[in-house]
């Protein structure tokens, strides 16, 4: 984080209202504590983000007297760059490349820090610390730095952007063990909730407007929560009473599904996320 | 909890990502779903047993070559320790990848295939591993299957490995051996009933006892200063925080501390780390440090204790490990990175070029292409506070810039 501050002219943090983005944001004061948090947070908002994610970043934000970006899928869809998709498997979850990329050109952004783990995924496992993208904002997965000891090369041209990833190596047990540790507020759909639901392909979904659903899929009642948080729609839900950190923490520990196993937008094949990432997906 | 990160290195079909997944499968780290998409994976291909390699082989241009070619990152955990493996490719061409990965680990499993023994592979990796001051290193005798368990094979290959321990630079390292079958599971994560003969730990049993404090490299406290923090609020008027990551040893409020270029001197007041003050900075702590006195401290400058001073200089002579395509030439001017400094630096002589097997060096190097080890002498356009990297793994190291890419192109081991 004090690399990036120091290294870079316009920084900004990627926020999603997600656990490991707000694990980010409490890095960061750590890192500059007296002094506020350096540089602005944005979050590219899918209009279809649970309503208790947006209400948590808007307190957290004033709680911490930082300043928040917000750029809109809708806008780009309005604007006619993306096309909003139809059908069974209708998710906004890609269309947020497009607004990122915009929002970087927008603010001149060269670096942005997001909360992507190694972990999670096969392909963000090679990723580096810091990662350069071009002025397309895509990966080039065969040409990255070679990052040694501590050190970050964080040189750039002008037009290129760097991805930074501080918690790179970080397993999601860890952000939540952490989370405990630290006693840091997470949105309340990460805890054991009831909520409307139905079931396809041995997935939990939400039933929301935003969300596509046969007539023949019913909907149930069921306690649920969520070990991800992103677009309604790409989301899916685990069955679980843990309605503490402390049992949250407990059922990872015992977990054996992986945490991107209830990522629709994983599913669709298997080498999604590269595929995603060299467009310039986080 | 206590992370331990192992570089792992293997010919290409060594048997790498196979052990890698064989631990992560005996260790239970396999979640259903990955599980699931390998048993279909090793269906589709027509194999007999559970293919584990593509628990690890990431990318798709890897998984149709099916070879790995990166740096990836495993990530398994067990009730004592949280592990990072850094699966580093064996080609001969991809000695950059496991100089990357090697400067991060703190042990290392050089993987030999029992038919075939120690080959030309097995020194680079060890020559590797031996520059970069890993203190553990595991020897992984696999397939031992396919060889019938016999012990005198093992004791050949154990013998010839030796042979080559004589020739090693860092004579510290700890080394041990281990007959495995990643295939199989043979002491692996469990103990093999199929070698007798062998009574020593399990590769997992090995890594569970390695004690963090014998293998991180002890030296001198540096700490380079990474942020100056200035709120300028009401609270904290007058506040003035160095903050940064302490290296090599210990720091303590009152250690009398000199800034290094000014070579002022000053006192420890106070350490912080977020909202809370602390006696002492432990080895590789990020903290906040603030002074006694009112000295002109910036980033890229460095606390010292007093009488602990590093070499400071304009020049200087390393081992240096070459990761461009473009060739190093005498003359060739590049960024030097030291820490977080950045200075710029002219190649003055390549005094040889070092194989990376023990076969000894070639004395004529007039310039290095990519994956050449070589020893190199710097002239540099401002002073650089430096120790020589046998006594400090972070202060003696440094990475080369190309200054029109801006790409990393080599990776540098400071000797004197």
């Amino acid at each position: 984080m004090r690399e990036v501050a120091a290294q870079f002219e316009k920084p900004v943090l990627l926020f999603s209202g997600g656990k490991d983005s707000i694990t980010l944001v409490r890095l960061a004061q750590k890192a500059f504590y007296p002094s506020k948090i350096p540089f602005p947070l944005m979050h590219i908002d899918t209009g279809h983000n649970f309503p208790e994610t947006i209400e948590f970043r808007d307190r957290l934000v004033e709680e911490l007297g930082l300043q928040l970006i917000v750029r809109n899928v809708q806008d780009s869809i309005d604007q006619g760059k993306v096309k909003e998709e139809t059908g069974r498997y209708s998710s906004r979850n890609s269309l947020q490349t497009t607004t990122l990329l915009d929002a970087i050109e927008e603010f001149k952004f060269d670096a942005c820090i997001g909360g992507a783990r190694r972990d999670e995924e096969k392909a963000r496992a090679k990723e580096r610390v810091f990662s350069v993208r071009d002025d397309f904002g895509q990966w080039d997965e065969k040409n990255q730095r070679p990052e040694l000891f501590d050190m970050l090369n964080g040189q750039i041209e002008l037009g290129q952007n760097v991805r930074v990833f501080p918690i790179s190596n970080w397993t999601e047990l860890d952000v939540w063990s952490y989370i405990e540790k630290e006693n840091i507020e997470i949105p309340s759909i990460y805890f054991a909730h009831k909520r409307k639901i139905f079931l396809r392909d041995g997935l939990i979904w939400s039933h929301s407007d935003y969300v596509y659903q046969e007539d023949n899929e019913a909907v149930l009642e069921e306690m649920v929560r969520f070990r991800t948080v992103g677009d309604m729609s790409c989301t899916a839900a685990v069955f679980s009473e843990a309605a503490d950190i402390a049992s949250v923490v407990q059922e990872i520990r015992e977990s054996t599904i992986s945490e991107r196993g209830a990522r629709i937008d994983d599913k669709r094949s298997e080498a999604a996320m590269e595929k995603r990432k060299q467009q310039g997906y986080f | 909890m206590e992370v331990l990160k192992i570089a792992t290195a293997g010919s290409v079909d060594d048997g790498k990502s196979t052990l890698i997944g064989r631990i992560l499968y005996d260790t239970k780290s396999l979640t259903t779903d990955k599980l699931e998409a390998i048993e279909k994976t090793s269906k589709q291909k027509g194999y007999d047993y559970l293919d584990f390699s593509l628990a690890t082989d990431g990318l798709v241009a890897e998984r149709e070559q099916g070879i790995t070619i990166d740096v990836a990152h495993i990530y398994f955990s067990t009730a004592s320790k949280s592990y990072i493996i850094a699966d580093t490719p064996g080609h001969v061409e991809y000695t950059r990848n496991m100089v990357t990965g090697a400067s991060t680990s703190q042990a290392a499993i050089i993987l030999i295939d029992a038919r075939k023994g120690v080959i030309e592979q097995t020194n680079r990796h060890f020559f590797i591993n031996n520059l970069l001051r890993i203190k553990d290193v595991i020897v992984a005798i696999n397939k031992m299957d396919l060889v019938d368990y016999c012990e005198e094979t093992y004791n050949g290959i154990k013998a010839d490995f030796e042979a080559l321990m004589s020739k090693r630079d860092y004579q510290d390292q700890h080394i041990t051996f281990i007959p495995v079958s990643a295939l199989k599971g043979d002491n692996v994560v469990h103990t093999s009933d199929k070698m007798p003969w062998y009574d020593g730990q399990t590769l997992l049993e090995h890594l569970e006892l390695l004690d963090r404090k014998d293998i991180f490299n002890k030296g001198i406290p540096r700490f380079p200063v990474q942020y100056v923090i200035r709120p300028k609020t009401e609270e904290f008027h007058d506040f003035r925080g160095f903050a940064g990551k302490v290296y090599g040893g210990e720091l303590s409020v009152g250690d009398e501390v000199v800034a290094l270029p000014s070579q002022t001197k000053s006192k420890i007041k106070e350490i912080y780390f977020y909202d809370k003050k602390y006696q002492t900075a432990s080895r590789r702590s990020s903290v906040t440090i603030t002074l006694e006195d009112e000295i002109n401290v910036s980033r890229g400058d460095m606390l010292v204790k007093i009488g602990e001073l590093p070499t400071i200089d304009k020049q200087f002579t390393a081992t240096i490990s070459w990761m461009d395509s473009q060739n190093l030439n005498p003359g060739n001017k590049y960024v030097l990175q030291h820490g977080i400094n950045k200075v710029l630096a002219k190649v003055d002589t390549i005094h040889h070029r070092i194989h990376p097997d023990y076969s000894g060096i070639d004395e004529e190097a007039n310039s290095l292409g990519m994956n050449d080890i070589a020893k190199v002498s710097f002239k540099l356009n401002k002073p650089i506070f430096f120790d020589p990297f046998k006594n400090h793994r972070t202060n003696g190291s440094f990475i080369l810039i190309d200054t029109q890419s801006n790409n990393t192109v080599g990776a540098g081991f400071i000797s004197e």
